[in-house]
């Protein structure tokens, strides 16, 4: 059981800090296993993507927002990038696959898949226009709710509390935002609403697992459907009625940072952004650094992972706990505000699309860690804005597949098949002294 | 003294009223039910009055009418929980009508029942596959994707083989269907038992894996219907229809006897088979039934397996009964209801009959409520989590109407790592 092995993993050399999952803590099947996802990857590009490419051809990489932007495009060979990139993956692999030190594993992975990544855009637009930029800009936009849903688990499981009701606090959020907005014709009220009632649905939350005990998966998924039922209703029967007084919100609009956003690539794509970008960055520094640099942090992270331990010492246990999965309620509340006030000036039914469960996986893909969450999210995000990239080059691969990504990239991270996913030791038990 | 029975007669009502309040004080799972479903009733009402424009105008002059406002508010929610309950079971009115025995009178009056059992039939069949998880101590929260591939094989066979014999094709596309939720639980159970992974979360990430191979398989050239310019697939033949029980014009179907039938399937397997004695050891106490030698691996991928079967089931009953073929984000959420169905029927094959009657007939009832009244047929989906909510949650029930309510140290999950 979790608990057993939490305590066994407490006495366990190299995961004394209470953080899981350092490179050094792989099994050997973990790391083998690196080295053939790498060597596979470097033989589909070397096999199925130099097949499919003609000689001759080019692939054009744009790195402005606009075709007259200020930054020159870069063109390269088709053929030669994926047959450098595929080789540099197989390489990796194959030192992977040799070498004896478990360090450096992650690094290793890293960089194999991003050179994938290189081979296959190389591939997809082939004797076309990438618009890179924009990719890029996109995945960030459709990470940042994504990386907030993540934070929030991050901080309600660090306590040992498991949040699936993200989904529900995203909803709600959305709701409201969008409605306080529309009333007071104020955007700043309306960030506050989603904020507070995010918070509240994690009280709800809070009280029902932490004070009742009841099972932490079960009120996740009910308040779930609690909160599609709730905001589904009170659209049909309030908004959609009148649709300019309650639900018409603006958006918030791009704020350029001046200077930065002149930087080439990287200035369009981080500081000409929304609020909501500059905010997740806030709140990203804000849950790194005080999960692991403050003792605030240390004592979460100790009822996450031993709360009899944490309660001997003096550590209110309950009360670290509803602090957290209402702080976890205010981020995804955050989150769920961009939806409406953020992207699409209109609350419509279960427009989260299970959003909130991907930002689950984001999670559990960065390993219960702030950073790692956000890597996650960005990736999937990624891959999301990658669908509508390939529709515009027509790439011949069904755009459901790509869907499937995020999904497929965290039942293998789970499974411990590439690199391993602990949770807290403590995560999903209910606490009580008897 | 007691000989007479006429003193015992007497002495009846006192009896069943002590027994009653007897009851309603200790706690029994019964009344916690009783008591969430008023509490959701209730959190029903409080959401009624602000969506019905009568009351809300009424509490808006609340000052100078009062009583008005209360009349207004109580007239909205008992309009709506009429209309829901005249959804569900019909009316009165409509029964008296049909004993003209003119078929259209007839139809109308018996159209409720019929449609809660077509509702009844999903829920309960996946319901029962969610619960036969639970009692092996594994959560399967994958449902809506053992539900979708059910629907999405059961489709195939069905437009497949188009000059079979019913008797052949019906019970092919079925097994065909059930196959497809049986592969889709069998990963996270596979996946379990290999590497420890959690299956909420790979059943879970399976959910959306199957939506997306569901867009897909729609538009390739086995699946879509023949003019191909829209995602939706090609119509199963009829010899794979479930036929009909009460004539052409009232939906309920031979779903609703199969999946009877694998209620008591499931109640007989828990209850006198071996395998499902292990399931029950393994999810009352894995510790004790790894001890007994009760191989924990090979269980776990079974459990899985047969829950995603049945779940796969629901799919294939929602094709092959009611809507004969599929479209992308087909299967509605019944394979995320079913979650609740198994938890409000305590993971007891009896206790989901009754759950998933309650599902069918709140959303029987919602569609024509929605219909007459015009309040949204989302607001069952409100009554329902909030049942399921307090069900859950026990304590709070107590809490709240201040009864001692028996602890029922019933532990489902313990975190991801178990």
């Amino acid at each position: 059981m979790s608990g057993l092995a939490g305590r066994l993993g407490l006495l366990r050399p190299g995961s004394g800090d209470l953080a899981p999952s350092k490179s050094r803590d792989l099994t050997l099947a973990q790391r083998r296993n690196v080295g053939i996802l790498l060597v596979a990857t470097g033989v589909v590009t070397l096999g199925l993507f130099l097949d499919q490419t003609p000689a001759g051809l080019h692939t054009t990489f744009r790195l402005a927002m606009s075709p007259a932007g200020h930054v020159p495009s870069v063109v390269v060979p088709s053929l030669a990038t994926e047959a450098v990139t595929g080789v540099l993956t197989l390489l990796l692999g194959v030192l992977q696959l040799v070498r004896r030190s478990p360090r450096l594993t992650y690094l290793i992975l890293s960089v194999g898949l991003a050179a994938f990544g290189i081979a296959f855009l190389t591939w997809a637009g082939k004797g076309q226009t990438v618009n890179f930029v924009g990719l890029l800009a996109t995945s960030l936009i459709e990470a940042v709710p994504l990386a907030l849903g993540a934070f929030s688990g991050v901080l309600c499981e660090r306590s040992g509390v498991i949040n699936i009701a993200i989904e529900g606090q995203f909803l709600i959020a959305a709701f409201f935002a969008a409605v306080v907005a529309s009333v007071t014709h104020s955007l700043w009220l309306g960030l506050v609403a989603g904020i507070i009632s995010g918070g509240l649905v994690g009280l709800i939350l809070a009280v029902f697992t932490i004070t009742y005990r009841t099972d932490q998966i079960i009120v996740g998924v009910v308040i779930d459907a609690f909160a599609l039922g709730l905001t589904s209703f009170l659209l049909q029967a309030l908004l959609v009625p009148n649709q300019t007084a309650l639900n018409s919100p603006k958006v918030f609009q791009p704020i350029p940072i001046p200077l930065l956003d002149r930087i080439p690539v990287l200035g369009p794509v981080l500081f000409d952004q929304s609020v909501f970008v500059y905010l997740t960055v806030a709140i990203l520094i804000v849950i790194q650094v005080g999960l692991f640099a403050t003792r605030w942090g240390l004592r979460v992270r100790a009822v996450g992972e031993h709360p009899r331990a944490a309660d001997t010492v003096g550590i209110d246990v309950n009360r670290t706990r509803y602090l957290n999965v209402m702080l976890g309620g205010l981020v995804a509340g955050v989150g769920g505000a961009s939806f409406t006030i953020g992207l699409t000036g209109q609350f419509s039914t279960d427009m989260t699309a299970g959003l909130g469960f991907i930002a689950l996986a984001a999670m559990i893909f960065g390993r219960w860690r702030p950073m790692g969450a956000l890597g996650a999210a960005l990736l999937f995000g990624f891959s999301d804005s990658l669908q509508f990239t390939f529709s515009v080059l027509n790439v011949p691969i069904p755009s459901a597949f790509l869907a499937m990504f995020p999904y497929v990239a965290t039942i293998v991270a789970v499974a411990g098949l590439v690199g391993s996913a602990r949770a807290p030791a403590a995560d999903g038990q209910a606490y009580s002294r008897e | 003294m007691s000989g007479s029975p006429r003193s015992a007669l007497l002495r009846l009502p006192a009896r069943a009223l002590r027994g009653l309040v007897r009851l309603a004080t200790s706690g029994n799972a019964v009344v916690v039910i009783v008591l969430a479903f008023l509490s959701s009733l209730i959190v029903g009402a409080l959401i009624i009055i602000p969506a019905t424009p009568s009351a809300l105008s009424a509490w808006g002059d609340v000052g100078s009418d009062p009583l008005n406002a209360i009349v207004q508010s109580l007239d909205a929610v008992g309009n709506a929980y009429g209309s829901l309950l005249a959804g569900a079971v019909g009316s009165p009115g409509g029964y008296v009508q049909a004993l003209d025995l003119r078929p259209a009178d007839v139809v109308s009056a018996f159209s409720p029942l019929s449609e809660t059992l077509v509702s009844t039939t999903f829920y309960l069949v996946a319901g029962l596959g969610i619960a036969l998880a639970f009692r092996a101590g594994l959560f399967n929260i994958g449902g809506q994707g053992q539900l979708i591939a059910g629907a999405i094989f059961a489709t195939w066979a069905g437009f497949e083989f188009p000059g079979l014999p019913i008797y052949l094709h019906l019970p092919l596309a079925i097994l065909c269907g059930a196959m497809g939720g049986a592969v889709v639980g069998f990963i996270p159970g596979l996946l379990k038992a290999w590497t420890g992974a959690h299956e909420v979360i790979t059943s879970m990430m399976l959910n959306y894996v199957v939506l997306s191979l569901l867009t897909w398989v729609v538009t390739t050239r086995l699946f879509q219907a023949p003019p191909r310019n829209e995602a939706i697939s090609k119509v199963i033949a009829p010899s794979a229809q479930l036929p009909h029980l009460a004539g052409p014009d009232l939906r309920v179907n031979l779903g609703i006897v199969l999946a009877v039938l694998a209620a008591i399937g499931v109640a007989w397997l828990l209850r006198h088979s071996t395998l499902g004695f292990k399931f029950r050891m393994v999810g009352l106490n894995p510790f004790a039934a790894r001890v007994a030698g009760a191989g924990m691996q090979r269980l776990t991928v079974i459990a899985m397996t047969l829950s995603g079967l049945l779940v796969g089931l629901a799919g294939a009953f929602m094709v092959l009964g009611v809507d004969l073929q599929i479209a992308p984000n087909y299967g509605g959420t019944y394979g995320f209801d079913a979650i609740t169905v198994a938890i409000l029927g305590r993971g007891s094959p009896t206790g989901v009959v009754l759950a998933s009657l309650l599902f069918g007939a709140f959303e029987a009832g919602g569609r024509s409520m929605q219909a007459s009244t015009g309040i949204p047929l989302q607001l069952v989906e409100v009554l329902q989590a909030v049942i399921v909510l307090f069900v859950a949650a026990p304590g709070v029930i107590r809490t709240i109407y201040r009864i001692r309510v028996a602890r029922t140290g019933e532990r489902v999950f313990g975190g991801w790592g178990a």
